[in-house]
C-alpha cells in the first residue's frame, strides 16, 4: 500500500520531472510530439476530473437541501442551472441526430442555446461580480491610506500622486505630477517587482526539484 | 538523414544556471541534513500567524476556510498551496478544529481531498477527516468568487487562507473576510494581487515566501537546507548585476551581451 500511495507517486513525479527539463532543451520534433501527446493527456484528465468536479457539487448541494441548511433554495438554483445547461448541451446535438437534416445550432457555436445561456447569464453576472472590484477598492483604498505610521503615509502620497497624474488635472496643477507618477511607476515599482520576480523564479525552480527528487512529500501527505 | 538538432544552443545560459542552481540546492540539502543546526531561517510572521489562526478557530468553534488559488494542479503556486494545506491540516486535526477548502479546479480538489485525508491520518485521528469538506465550486473565477464570499458570509470562519494564485478576485473575498473580522492570511505569488492582500490581510507570504512555507512549518532540515541553496542562487544573481550595472555603465558590454538573447 506504502508503495502505491508514496513510491509510485515518487518515482512517476522524478522519471517526468527529469523528461522534461531534457525537453525544455530540445528542439527536435519528437520531443515536441511529446509535449503536444502530454498537454493532450493532461485535457483528458482533466475533463474526467470534472465529472468528479460535478459530483462533489451535486453531493454539497443535496446535503444542503436534504438537511434544509440556511440558503437551501440558492441550491435548488444550482441543480436548476446544472439540468438546463446540461439540455442546452445535449438537447440540440441528440435533435439533430435524430432529423435528416441539422435543426438546431449545437455545441458552442454562435446561435446555440449555450451561447444564448453564456450571453444573457452568465456574462451578464460576471460583469456585475467584475464592477464590484470598483466598490471594493474604494473601501480596502480607504483603510490602507489612513495615516497610521511612515509606511502608510509613503503609500497614501504615491496613491496621491498616481491617481492624479493619470487625469488631465493633474497635469494642470504642475507638470512634476506626471512626470514624478511615471517615476514610481518606472523606477521603484519595477524594481520591487524585479525583485519578487527573481524570487519567485527561483522558488519556483527549487520547489520543482524538491518535488522531483523526492524531497518535498507534503502533497502526498508525508513529512 | 536527421536534420533536426537534438539540442537548442540557444538556451545554454538558462541550463547553465539550472545546473548552477540545482548543484547548489541540492550541495545544501546535503549539508542541512548532515548538521541541522547550521541553518538558520528568519522569522516569517505571516506562517507564524497560521498558529494564532488554527487557535482562533478552535477558541470560537468556527471553521477555517483555506483556498488554494486558481491556477491548475501543475502550477508551482498551486503545489506550494497544497503543501502547505498538509501542514495546516495536521495541526488543524491537532486542536480538533474543522477545515473547508473550496476548489476551483476539480484535479486540485481531488488532490487537496488526499492530502488533507493523508494529513488526518497523520495526527491520529482519521476520524475527524470530513471528505466533502473539501469541495469543487466552479471553474469560472467570478463565480468562484460570488460562492467564496457567500460562504464566508454564512459561515462566517474564524480564519481564512489564501494561499496560491489569484486573478481580480482577490479583492472581492479578502474584503468581504476583511467584514466578518476573520483572520486573514495570505500568500501568493501574483505579483499584481498583492496590494490587495496586503491591504486586506492580518498578513501576507510575499512570493518566493509561498514557496519557503511548507519548509519553514515542517521544519525538515533537507527542505530547509533548499531554502539556503536559493539564497545562494540569488546571492549569484545579484553579483552578476552588480558586475553588469557597473560595466554598462563603463561601456563594457559583454557582460549584457551574453545575457541578451538574439
Amino acid at each position: 500500500m506504502v508503495f502505491l500511495k508514496k513510491q509510485i507517486p515518487l518515482l512517476i513525479a522524478l522519471v517526468t520531472g527529469i523528461i522534461f527539463i531534457i525537453q525544455f532543451f530540445v528542439p527536435h520534433p519528437a520531443s515536441q510530439n511529446l509535449q503536444a501527446w502530454v498537454t493532450k493527456w493532461i485535457s483528458i484528465v482533466t475533463g474526467t476530473a470534472l465529472l468528479l468536479g460535478l459530483t462533489s457539487l451535486i453531493y454539497l448541494h443535496y446535503q444542503k437541501v436534504k438537511n434544509k441548511t440556511t440558503g437551501w433554495g440558492f441550491s435548488l438554483v444550482v441543480f436548476l442551472g446544472v439540468f438546463i445547461s446540461l439540455m442546452a448541451g445535449f438537447l440540440p446535438t441528440i435533435i439533430n441526430w435524430l432529423t435528416p437534416s441539422p435543426v438546431l445550432t449545437a455545441g458552442m457555436t454562435k446561435g446555440s442555446p449555450l451561447i444564448w445561456i453564456f450571453n444573457n447569464s452568465i456574462a451578464p453576472l460576471q460583469a456585475s461580480m467584475f464592477s464590484l472590484i470598483a466598490f471594493f477598492m474604494a473601501s480596502a483604498s480607504f483603510r490602507a491610506f489612513r495615516i497610521k505610521n511612515i509606511q502608510a503615509t509613503v503609500l497614501l502620497v504615491s496613491a496621491m500622486i498616481i491617481m492624479l497624474g493619470q487625469i488631465p488635472l493633474g497635469g494642470l496643477i504642475s507638470s512634476a505630477i506626471p512626470d514624478t507618477m511615471t517615476w514610481i511607476l518606472t523606477v521603484p515599482n519595477i524594481a520591487v517587482r524585479r525583485a519578487i520576480l527573481f524570487g519567485v523564479t527561483l522558488g519556483a525552480i527549487a520547489t520543482s526539484l524538491k518535488i522531483i527528487f523526492g524531497i518535498e512529500q507534503s502533497y502526498l501527505g508525508s513529512k | 538523414m536527421d536534420l533536426y538538432p537534438w539540442f537548442d544552443s540557444s538556451q545554454i545560459d538558462v541550463l547553465i544556471f539550472v545546473i548552477i542552481l540545482s548543484g547548489l540546492i541540492l550541495y545544501f540539502i546535503r549539508r542541512a541534513k548532515k548538521n541541522p543546526d547550521s541553518v538558520y531561517i528568519r522569522r516569517i510572521s505571516g506562517l507564524d500567524r497560521i498558529e494564532e489562526a488554527i487557535g482562533r478557530a478552535t477558541e470560537l468553534g468556527k471553521p477555517l476556510l483555506y483556498l488554494n488559488g486558481l491556477k491548475e494542479m501543475s502550477a508551482v503556486s498551486t503545489i506550494a498551496a497544497t503543501n502547505i494545506l498538509g501542514q495546516v491540516t495536521k495541526k488543524i486535526a491537532l486542536y480538533s478544529s474543522e477545515i473547508k477548502v473550496p476548489c476551483y479546479d476539480p484535479v486540485v480538489m481531488s488532490v487537496a481531498q488526499e492530502t488533507v485525508h493523508q494529513a488526518y491520518l497523520e495526527a491520529g485521528r482519521p476520524d475527524a477527516f470530513r471528505k466533502h469538506n473539501i469541495f469543487f465550486i466552479s471553474n469560472d473565477q467570478f463565480a468562484y468568487a460570488a460562492a467564496v464570499d457567500g460562504i464566508i458570509l454564512r459561515e462566517q470562519p474564524a480564519a481564512i487562507l489564501y494561499m496560491g494564485y489569484y486573478y481580480a478576485e482577490s479583492l472581492l473575498m479578502a474584503e468581504t473576510g476583511v467584514m466578518t473580522n476573520a483572520i486573514q492570511i495570505a500568500g501568493t505569488d501574483a505579483i499584481t494581487q498583492l496590494p490587495f492582500f496586503i491591504v486586506t490581510c492580518d498578513a501576507t507570504l510575499m512570493g518566493e515566501e509561498l514557496y519557503a512555507a511548507s519548509a519553514y512549518l515542517s521544519k525538515e532540515p533537507s527542505q530547509l537546507g533548499s531554502l539556503k541553496g536559493q539564497d545562494a542562487g540569488k546571492l549569484i544573481i545579484l553579483v552578476i548585476i552588480l558586475i553588469g550595472s557597473i560595466l554598462s555603465t563603463l561601456g563594457i558590454m559583454w557582460l549584457t551581451d551574453i545575457f541578451s538573447k538574439a
